[in-house]
């Protein structure tokens, strides 16, 4: 007889063999491998933010990436550290990413220093999406923030791509000063185009701005909301959230068809970390997209 | 479950036939404090005789060996263009005994984050699938609390579990792994007069608790005393160090850090235990903290436990051990608190 203890080889093991829920082609474990991808494009939006294109370098794994508006990537800079970073392209094209990142801490200030060519890896996507399918035929309404806008213009391509089955859509995207609008090059695009409402407003002003001037909420003079038949999108800072959503429960709107993006610190983007948990939910799983109803039911979360 | 009963003289021969093939873990007297008590640690034991069958409490849980305070989660090799990735979690078989009831449960509630679900934890799942779990009962300390979580007997989880019945340990054989190793040795089919033994012996023990909890709607009760002025008493107190996230048999948040070598050839990617009652916890990029005062972590640790957790895994992820408590450099423990939530005394 003998004291040998059998080995048990985990990706073996029938429980894990079954691919995992995000798109992943290897066995179940190596949720830690990231996808190798490489700067394609680098757009320099304002002063802090930038729109990094990338491809995924290996073709099979390109085809297997797939994500929905509102869902994010954890972008890994080897060495340096790992960011979790909503998509803002669309969802169309295979193995393409574009994240628009904002130089705010050590891991970003990095990047902003990478020129093209340079291969970082992403993880995901994670986490929930905007319920794009729920909102057909209905208005929609899509309500921005400064940098917020980045999460935005996923659930922006997929009305685009999808136009016809959306009534009238309308953007109110507010920011501190002109200086720091982002993607003010397709305003246009959107206006003429697509046949969005848009509307900007700044915090401050400058000799170069003529338009408005004030708080995100002041914008909702200017339109008119259909409040029974109205999605709202949201995503902004936090103190954001509270004004922009309690004017729209005010005149209406339906608490679980306004979707709210929350921001929080991740280190992992699957549950286990514990960093973006807010009250009794992790942001990474059930959120960072939620309906209005369960943001209000969560301790601490605008 | 198969019942087993063993002489202690065989157990000692079973024990140090597994130390001889694999790494084994156990309770140990490390050393003596000021006043000539014992400090028991679990660490790797060479024989039979270095174990603590008879140990009282140790200050870290065996989570320390399922979730060390710092992993590789992987490694990155720079070359000519880019770099590529390297990830490793294989282990070997090893043994750990000793183990308490409670500390079995907190594993079982790992189980439930780390195991289960879309993401399973690689690293964990290795550690914890291909190590031998042997448990051990005992009597409570003072400040015990797990009868009230209901964490002072375990039905799974391990592969063999100990009740000392007098000459002989009373064995619950929980994995055909183990009812293979047990041939190595003599077992004995359980007597009735064994039976008999164990359940004395387990009323004993159930009538030994003097620290109790009432965690009858509590999780509700988190929410109803979210902005009680209990936070704010024992959040003033908290010095935000963390410890009690470092010595609890279920924390399991944690922090990623990446490092450059100094070659400049490759860089590493290291996951440490992290605690939700550190400053920087909730802190987002640009410098928002969700958290900043002491109290919001606290009671948010607390809310986690009694309250998160339930919610989904049905229970809640404190196990009674009271290790926070003994750990605490100003006494900030669980008892002290949801005696004063309920506005007890």
């Amino acid at each position: 007889m003998s004291y040998n203890i059998p080995v048990e080889d985990i990706n073996t093991l029938f429980s894990m063999v079954t691919p995992p829920d995000f798109n992943r082609q290897n066995s179940l474990m190596k949720t830690y491998k990231v996808y190798e991808s490489v700067i394609t494009n680098i757009v320099e939006l304002t002063d802090t933010e930038k729109l990094f294109h990338l491809q995924i370098t290996d073709p099979r794994e390109a085809e297997l990436f797939s994500f929905l508006p509102g869902q994010f990537v954890m972008l890994e800079l080897p060495g340096f550290g790992e960011i979790p970073i909503s998509l803002s392209s669309s969802t169309l094209l295979k193995g393409h990413i574009g994240l628009c990142i904002r130089k705010a801490g050590k891991t970003t200030k990095m990047l902003h220093k990478a020129k093209l060519g340079t291969k970082v890896g992403v993880r995901g996507p994670f986490g929930t999406h905007f319920p794009m399918e729920q909102m057909v035929g209905y208005n929609i309404f899509l309500i921005a923030g400064g940098i917020g806008l980045a999460a935005l213009r996923a659930p922006i391509y997929w009305v685009n791509e999808h136009r016809a089955d959306y009534k009238d859509v309308s953007i109110l995207y507010g920011t501190r000063n002109p200086d720091r609008i982002l993607f003010g090059y397709e305003f246009d695009l959107w206006r003429k185009v697509y046949q969005y409402d848009l509307h900007i407003i700044v915090n401050e002003s400058n000799e170069s701005w003529s338009g408005k001037v004030g708080l995100i909420t002041d914008l909702f003079d200017e339109v008119k909301i259909d409040p029974l038949h109205t999605y709202a999108i949201v995503c902004g800072p936090p103190v954001m959230f509270k004004y922009v959503c309690t004017h729209l429960n005010k005149i209406g709107v339906p608490m679980n068809r306004m979707f709210v993006s929350l921001e929080r610190r991740m280190h992992c983007g699957m549950g286990k970390c514990c960093r973006c948990m807010v009250g009794s939910t992790f942001t990474c799983v059930d959120g960072p997209v939620m309906d209005y109803w369960t943001v209000m039911n969560l301790k601490e979360s605008i | 479950m198969l019942f087993k009963t063993i002489s202690k003289d065989k157990f000692r021969e079973f024990v140090n036939g597994m130390i001889k093939d694999h790494q084994t873990i156990a309770p140990k007297m490390t050393d003596r404090d000021s006043n000539g008590k014992a400090i028991y640690q679990f660490q790797q034991v060479y024989s039979f005789d270095e174990i603590a069958m008879d140990y009282t409490k140790t200050y870290s849980s065996v989570k320390t060996f399922f979730l060390p305070f710092k992993e590789m989660l992987s490694t990155f090799r720079f070359e000519e263009k880019g770099w590529k990735q390297d990830i490793e979690y294989t282990i070997h078989p090893r043994v750990i005994m000793g183990v308490r009831a409670c500390d079995v449960d907190g594993l079982l509630k790992l189980d439930k984050v780390l195991m289960k679900g879309t993401f399973p934890y690689a690293y964990y799942v290795a550690r914890r699938r291909n190590t031998f779990l042997i448990g051990l009962d005992h009597e409570p300390l003072e400040d015990c609390f797990c009868q009230s979580l209901n964490s002072d007997m375990v039905e799974h989880g391990f592969d063999l579990f100990l009740t000392d019945i007098g000459d002989k340990y009373f064995m619950q054989v929980n994995s055909s792994r183990a009812f293979n190793l047990l041939k190595n040795v003599e077992v004995y089919d359980i007597a009735q007069e064994d039976q008999k033994k164990y359940i004395e012996e387990k009323k004993r023990i159930a009538s030994l608790f003097k620290a109790k909890i009432d965690v009858t709607g509590l999780s509700s009760l988190m929410d109803i005393e979210f902005e009680s002025d209990v936070w704010k008493k024992w959040g003033d107190k908290c010095l935000s160090c963390g410890s009690c996230a470092m010595v609890c048999p279920t924390c399991y948040c944690y922090t990623v850090n990446e490092h450059i070598d100094i070659s400049l050839k490759s860089a590493s990617k290291e996951r440490v235990l992290y605690s939700c009652n550190l400053v920087d916890f909730a802190e987002v990029a640009g410098g928002l903290n969700f958290r900043p005062k002491a109290e919001n972590r606290l009671k948010y640790r607390f809310y986690h436990q009694h309250r998160g957790f339930v919610e989904s895994y049905d229970e809640p992820k404190c196990v009674g051990c009271n290790r926070c408590g003994r750990a605490c450099p100003v006494g900030i423990n669980p008892v002290d608190i949801i005696h004063d939530l309920r506005m007890e005394k």
